[in-house]
């Protein structure tokens, strides 16, 4: 019983919440405009779902795109860094002076370079995203004990069974951990890219909402973004729970 | 029980006490040392002497335990036997062979368990054979019997983190025996466990390796635990380490936890302690 209240305890908090937004914004006077109700927000949704779910299909391709790009070139860079001291001894250090730079503000750059279409917003989702996932990676594969690795030798392993038995395994939770930062973080490079110049997608849906007033698509295409986070957020844990043995 | 000073008396070739020499495994392995020496360079550029010359022969079948104080290099040693780091200067020959990778006979147990947490007990102890390409079939039995022999039988499909450390620990001693190793090389195996659970794997460690009977060299820091298992103790001086004494322990086996408030045990005990007063590494009152 306890653990029943615990466990749905955010869920009645948060239909408090709605409740007591629901109630107040008429009572307050607060124009539509400013902050529309939840039930305007959910009627909009009905009304326009739709275009809402071409816009989320053209978004939740950016962020994928960007994200497995960044996964795809991300786990080589993280094994060069790894294995090859030249590599580390040069590349890295100029690889974290250029993360310095807020990935978002290429965005400009980027649309000038690559058009309107999906093709920015994919390479902002992918810098942003490449980062945490070289990071969390080489940060796995070092942290192997250099016990297990004389461990494995002594029973003859070589240095590609030492790999695939050993240190990628053990370097696999804190992959998934840069996966999960990555993928939220591709979500923000979307959105971002497609505030500065699109055609679809939730980012742009939102702009077009603000220069028309619709305060309630302005927060309908908000729910879906998250939902998009939450999402792929889900996907990335439920991968993670196929590779990795939970305790 | 003659304790005998190791310079006089590199080479021992005396029948094992208390098993008859037909008892030892054809498998078994010798190893012989022969001037071999450790030295690490600092960041700084130093060099630090972690081991002096040692010479020594250990004969195929032998439990040879070293002792000696933290950092006496003893850990080094063992680590260049098993062919993980390579020596300075001097020669290891394992069955006669200059050991310059690790022998495809030995077998490595650390204080750690090392476990791997992903993979069951049973897959745990056959990682060796996987690593050796041998055919897991073949040996699914062999890590039955041993799980079985260490009182783990019905732990086969557990994880690790579903065991105790000293259960874990007997894994490990599963996990290097299923390859039939003729040299058995033991880092401090039994550091991390509490006194009791430590005395039990003492016991169960000899049984197994009465029905083994390969070469075990085994690293300790407690003088009772080297007494209690070995044929042979190797007592080692502070860095840079030197074999101080070289002390047959001619105890019969298999050996009861009892004989150790015995006269004769006490009397190695006392010899060993006397070892290390004298090199300052315990000091009287």
């Amino acid at each position: 019983m306890r653990a029943l209240i615990e466990n749905s305890s955010p869920f009645l908090i948060a239909a408090l919440l709605l409740l007591l937004w629901q109630l107040i914004v008429p009572l307050a006077k607060v124009p539509q405009l400013i902050l529309p109700t939840p039930l305007e927000i959910i009627a909009k949704i009905g009304k326009s779902y739709p275009l809402l779910l071409a816009d989320t299909q053209v978004t939740l391709l950016e962020v994928l795109y960007g994200f497995l790009a960044a996964v795809a070139a991300g786990i080589p860079t993280a094994l060069c860094i790894f294995y090859s001291r030249v590599f580390a001894k040069s590349i890295y250090p100029i690889m974290v002076g250029l993360q310095t730079i807020p990935k978002v503000a290429l965005a400009p750059l980027l649309v000038m370079w690559f058009g309107f279409g999906i093709l920015p917003k994919v390479v902002i989702s992918f810098l942003i995203a490449f980062f945490p996932i070289v990071i969390t990676t080489v940060v796995g594969l070092s942290g192997l004990d250099r016990e297990m690795v004389y461990l494995v030798r002594s029973m003859g392993a070589s240095e590609l069974q030492t790999f695939i038995k050993v240190r990628l395994p053990a370097a696999l939770p804190s992959i998934f951990g840069g996966f999960k930062v990555a993928i939220a973080l591709s979500v923000v490079g979307a959105v971002i890219g497609e505030y500065i110049a699109a055609e679809q997608g939730l980012g742009y849906r939102q702009l077009t909402a603000n220069i028309q007033f619709d305060s309630a698509l302005n927060f309908a295409a908000l729910i879906f973004i998250a939902l998009c986070a939450v999402a792929t957020f889900v996907a990335i844990a439920a991968l993670e729970r196929l590779f990795v043995r939970q305790r | 029980m003659s304790p005998i000073p190791a310079s006089t008396l590199p080479l021992q070739r005396a029948p094992l006490p208390g098993r008859p020499d037909e008892a030892r495994s054809p498998r078994a392995v010798s190893i012989a040392l022969e001037k071999v020496t450790k030295v690490y360079e600092t960041d700084a550029g130093d060099d630090i002497w972690a081991l002096a010359p040692i010479d020594a022969v250990i004969e195929a079948g032998q439990f040879v335990s070293i002792v000696g104080p933290s950092g006496c290099g003893k850990s080094t040693l063992l680590l260049m036997i098993a062919g993980l780091i390579p020596v300075t200067s001097g020669t290891i020959r394992l069955n006669g062979e200059i050991v310059d990778r690790p022998h495809p006979q030995i077998a490595v147990v650390f204080q750690h368990d090392l476990l791997l947490q992903w993979r069951r007990i049973f897959d745990n102890v056959l990682l060796p054979i996987e690593i050796k390409r041998w055919g897991r079939a073949q040996f699914a039995k062999r890590a039955e019997q041993l799980l079985e022999q260490v009182g783990l039988a019905g732990f086969a499909n557990k994880y690790p983190d579903e065991l105790s450390g000293g259960m874990r620990q007997r894994v490990a001693i599963c996990r290097a025996l299923v390859q039939h190793p003729g040299l058995l090389i033991m880092d401090e195996p039994f550091g991390a466990l509490d006194a009791l659970t430590r005395e039990q794997m003492n016991i169960d460690l000899q049984k197994l390796w009465l029905t083994v009977g390969n070469t075990v060299v085994f690293i300790t820091h407690s003088i009772e635990e080297a007494i209690f298992l070995s044929d042979r103790v190797l007592v080692m001086s502070p860095r840079p380490g030197r074999v101080e004494l070289d002390m047959k322990i001619d105890l019969p086996r298999p050996r009861r936890l009892s004989i150790r408030s015995e006269m004769r045990f006490i009397g190695c005990v006392e010899t060993i302690r006397q070892v290390f007063e004298r090199s300052g590494i315990l000091r009287g009152e």
